[in-house]
């Protein structure tokens, strides 16, 4: 027996079959955990092709397409000769998809038989209902054999076939999907433009695409792909090799077209998508100040909702005629002066004590802080000041003169918060690439030698508290304005974490991921408390949340925007390796035959203290 | 009075029971290269701790121009003149080769955020003027940092490269005196002979004082106007490389092997 032999499976039969199981039960087990979490009944409710597809078993079906695709994925080495895809993982596939299909028919069986209600609320008749299609257990059964089977194929399949396929095939189902999903944005939006025949033809009555509809926009998403074939990829490289002035250029145009969208859009749109913008906003305005924080001081700060509380309340007491002990009722403007002095103070207060520590013992020690924070505005003891459980309510909108923005006209609002996002990328942009920001990166990357350079590394970690805290006060007296009271429970722990998990999704240190990250975690799924365009999602919100950070940190730590820096720096031995290559040619060309050191060590290079 | 410009009067460390250094008396004076060799262990490293203030020392006095720098913040140390290198060279690795050398420039600048957001005059010409001296930094090492290099990341760098950084990084903080720990450990012959020179170049044309550390004795040989000879954290010698090198404490010191600069 040869090598290669050994290597090579002999048959489509000869399957790696420990690899096969492992995978069909991982299937399984993903399968029986979405329905015992109670995903698929609850999402039978939304529609997405009418009568057809619903978004519960959308996600049921599309587990065994995706398992079926990893499982069946290819090492491939560089360099050996590889094994073409075909038959062998159309199989693997399809056992895979077979296998997770089977066990979930077992949970059909245990559903029927044994009522295990107690511990798992999900257990339900609806859950056996909606697994057998209302057909009985034979027909369940035997149904999710077939389709695991069929989509462990198909998820296989997508190996097998030609790019332009699987490219189309894409485009195709998240086209579809993302226009049923985004229906009441679309519908929301072709109405501010007097374009409601549109979406009555797209959508069906009781929400989600019509047949018809499903099939025409299907084709044109289609054609339309293999039209654009590498023109994007094209462009957003020549974007990128662009210098100096043209890149200057295209940028400003690029800038033009964004401001101006943001700005005319929001028009079109009705209160809820203008609600959810203003939401999305005033979240964006906390991620791009964390960002500051930890993206580029390399602070983890998990009190960072201490600061949005700050802000909220600084200016409830100001403008509100409620205020239970102080109200001078000025005007929101006015009012925001002192919220930065407030939160600029309460930055340093909580900065000082905490800034010597390092990494986790400053994540923990933050947490705390957030969270003394809320319980004091809670407490009794501040009750007479703060209101207590109660909070602060009456407080009123801003008063522009032409106009007033309160949470009643969330298009104001939303005008609002893009004013200070604007403030706030901005401060992010010019900060990066000044004295401070550079001193920034100089202590995430080594606080010692930061020390040693000349920096005083006690001042630059208490300023980026300090401009961290203001940004977040300037969300809190928004969402003051905007909500009209304040209470306590606003400010749960969890905002922290949802905005730090906003940063990471996005990209840490990147003004672009935190914009993206914003976009797509609050503005699809939703925050702490506001619902998202995916309103059905609310009860799994945060379940989503912690699979999609334990999986960014698996597959792709740098975010789904990557700032090159991040992306190195995460990715270092891969660069060091293309720049050993490369600079191993440019050094030797360089030094005319002197001998060349290209002795690039892997690794971190600030390692060991001395 | 004739001062010298770091004096160091009976200097003691001691790490959980063991003197690191001991009975230290040290000084140089402005325009001078000091070199400090010793076997491995011998605590020279350490002694550079103690004068950049990451250590603080358990006695003795540490004067900088006369006055005392003995438990000031590395930083402020720093500020007033004293810059040095890592022997394990601790770069910013994520940051570019230009910003690493711009941002040890922080302690002589003052633009803080006002200046960055309102982009002040003041901020456009402090600005310009790091980039500018950073750039001239560089230049001195010739082609190797310049060019498209000054946009790559520290890391990216070839190990001599990385040691070449570490010094345009010190000498961007704009010091008096300057401390190298190792400058041409793990360079090749060429590369050695070349930062060499620059060391020569770093006093002439700088005006920088230097305390190297350096095992490479012809190094320590062609640069150095004095050595200075540490042992188990006691100096066993100073004086010229030929007095030093045939000092029989020294010569013991090394293992009985005479000092000798190789070829
Ligand atoms: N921070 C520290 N804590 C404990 N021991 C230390 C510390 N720094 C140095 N030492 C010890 O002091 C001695 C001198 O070390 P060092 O100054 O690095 O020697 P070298 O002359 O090789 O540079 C060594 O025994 C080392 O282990
Ligand atoms: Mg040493």
């Amino acid at each position: 027996m040869n090598e290669r032999a050994m290597d090579l499976p002999r048959s489509a039969v000869d399957q790696n079959w420990p690899h096969v199981l492992r995978w069909g039960l991982v299937c399984g087990l993903v399968l029986v955990s979405l329905c015992l979490v109670g995903m698929p009944v609850e999402l039978d409710k939304r529609a997405i092709i009418e009568r057809h597809l619903s978004l519960g078993y959308l996600f049921v079906l599309l587990v065994p397409i995706a398992i079926g695709w990893v499982s069946s994925t290819l090492l491939v080495l560089e360099g050996v000769e590889n094994r073409r895809q075909g038959l062998y993982d159309l199989v693997t596939g399809l056992v895979v998809g077979l296998i997770g299909g089977g066990v979930l028919s077992l949970l059909m069986v245990a559903l029927d038989n044994w009522n295990l209600r107690d511990p798992l609320v999900n257990w339900s008749p609806q859950l056996f209902r909606f697994l057998t299609y209302e057909n009985g257990m034979g027909f369940g059964a035997a149904a999710w054999l077939c389709t695991g089977a069929l989509l462990g194929l198909a998820g296989a399949a997508l190996h097998v076939v030609p790019s332009v396929v699987r490219r189309t095939t894409a485009f195709v189902v998240f086209g579809l999907f993302f226009l049923s999903v985004l229906e009441a944005a679309i519908s929301d939006l072709s109405e501010g433009f007097g374009l409601e025949s549109l979406t009555d033809w797209l959508y069906a009555k009781k929400g989600g695409l019509t047949v018809t509809s499903t099939i025409v926009v299907g084709l044109v998403i289609g054609a339309a792909s293999m039209v654009t074939r590498g023109r994007v990829k094209a462009a957003t490289n020549r974007y990128r090799d662009m210098e100096g002035a043209e890149r200057q250029k295209a940028s400003m145009i690029l800038f033009v077209v964004v401001a101006v969208l943001c700005i005319v859009l929001p028009m079109f749109l009705g209160k809820i998508m203008n609600e959810l913008l203003a939401n999305v906003g005033i979240f964006l305005l906390l991620a791009l100040g964390l960002n500051i924080v930890v993206g580029l001081a390399g602070l983890l700060d998990l009190g960072y909702v201490a600061f949005f509380a700050v802000g909220g309340y600084t200016t409830a007491v100001l403008t509100s005629p409620n205020s239970p002990w102080f109200a001078p009722e000025l005007h929101f403007g006015v009012a925001l002066v002192f919220v930065v002095i407030a939160a600029g103070l309460t930055g340093l207060l909580i900065g000082a004590p905490v800034i010597r520590m390092r990494g986790d013992y400053l994540a923990i020690v933050t947490l705390g802080f957030g969270e003394i924070i809320r319980l004091l505005f809670m407490s009794d003891w501040l009750g007479p000041y703060f209101g207590g459980a109660q909070g602060i309510t009456n407080i009123p909108g801003v008063d522009l003169g032409f106009a007033t923005v309160k949470g009643t006209d969330p298009r104001s609002v939303f005008y609002l918060v893009l004013v200070f996002c604007a403030i706030a990328i901005y401060t992010s942009w010019r900060l990066q690439a000044s004295r401070l920001g550079r001193a920034w990166m100089a202590v995430r990357e080594d606080e010692q030698v930061a020390e040693a350079m000349g920096i005083n590394t006690v001042n630059a970690k208490l300023m980026a508290f300090v401009v961290g805290a203001v940004l977040a006060s300037f969300s809190g007296a928004v969402l003051a304005a905007k909500v009209g009271s304040i209470f306590p429970t606003s400010f749960m722990i969890l905002v922290s974490i949802i905005i730090l998990v906003v940063v990471i999704v996005g990209g840490m240190g990147n003004i672009a991921g935190v914009l993206v990250g914003s976009f797509v975690l609050i503005g699809v799924l939703g925050g702490p408390k506001q619902p998202g365009l995916l309103q059905e999602f609310q009860n799994y919100k945060l379940l989503i949340y912690g699979i999609l950070l334990v999986f960014m940190m698996l597959k792709r730590p740098e975010g789904l925007v990557p700032s090159a820096r991040r992306s190195r720096e995460l990715h270092q031995d891969e660069f060091l390796q293309d720049a050993w290559l490369q600079g191993d040619k440019l050094e030797s060309e360089e030094e005319e035959g002197t001998v060349v050191t290209a002795t690039v060590s892997t690794g971190e290079v600030g390692g060991a203290e001395e | 009075m004739s001062e010298h410009l770091l004096e160091i009067r009976d200097l003691k460390v001691t790490f959980g029971g063991l003197d690191a250094l001991s009975g230290l008396d040290f000084h140089v004076d402005e325009g001078e290269i000091v070199s400090v060799i010793g076997p491995n262990g011998a605590g020279k490293t350490t002694f550079f701790n103690l004068i950049s203030g990451l250590v603080a020392p358990t006695e003795g006095e540490i004067l900088f121009e006369g006055e005392s720098i003995v438990g000031l913040d590395p930083s402020i140390v720093t500020s007033l003149g004293i810059a040095r290198t890592f022997q394990n060279v601790r770069l910013f690795p994520n940051m570019t080769i230009l910003e690493n050398v711009m941002v040890a420039q922080h302690c002589r600048t003052s633009q803080q955020v006002f200046g960055a957001l309102l982009q002040t005059k003041a901020f456009k010409k402090e600005e310009s003027e790091i980039r500018e001296r950073a750039e001239e930094i560089l230049g001195f090492f010739g082609h190797r940092l310049v060019g498209y290099r000054m946009d790559q990341p520290a890391f990216a760098l070839s190990y001599a490269n990385r040691r070449r950084l570490e010094i345009a990084r010190a000498m961007a903080t704009q010091p008096r005196l300057l401390l190298l720990d190792e400058p041409v450990a793990g360079m090749n012959p060429m590369e050695t002979a070349e930062l060499t020179a620059l060391i020569g170049r770093l006093r002439s044309d700088w005006g920088f004082t230097i305390v190297m550390i350096e095992h490479e004795m012809k190094v320590v040989r062609d640069v150095s106007d004095r050595v200075v000879v540490l042992d188990h954290g006691v100096p066993i010698a100073q004086g010229s490389y030929d007095e030093v090198s045939i000092n029989p404490s020294v010569v013991e010191a090394y293992l009985g092997r005479p000092v000798e600069a190789d070829r």
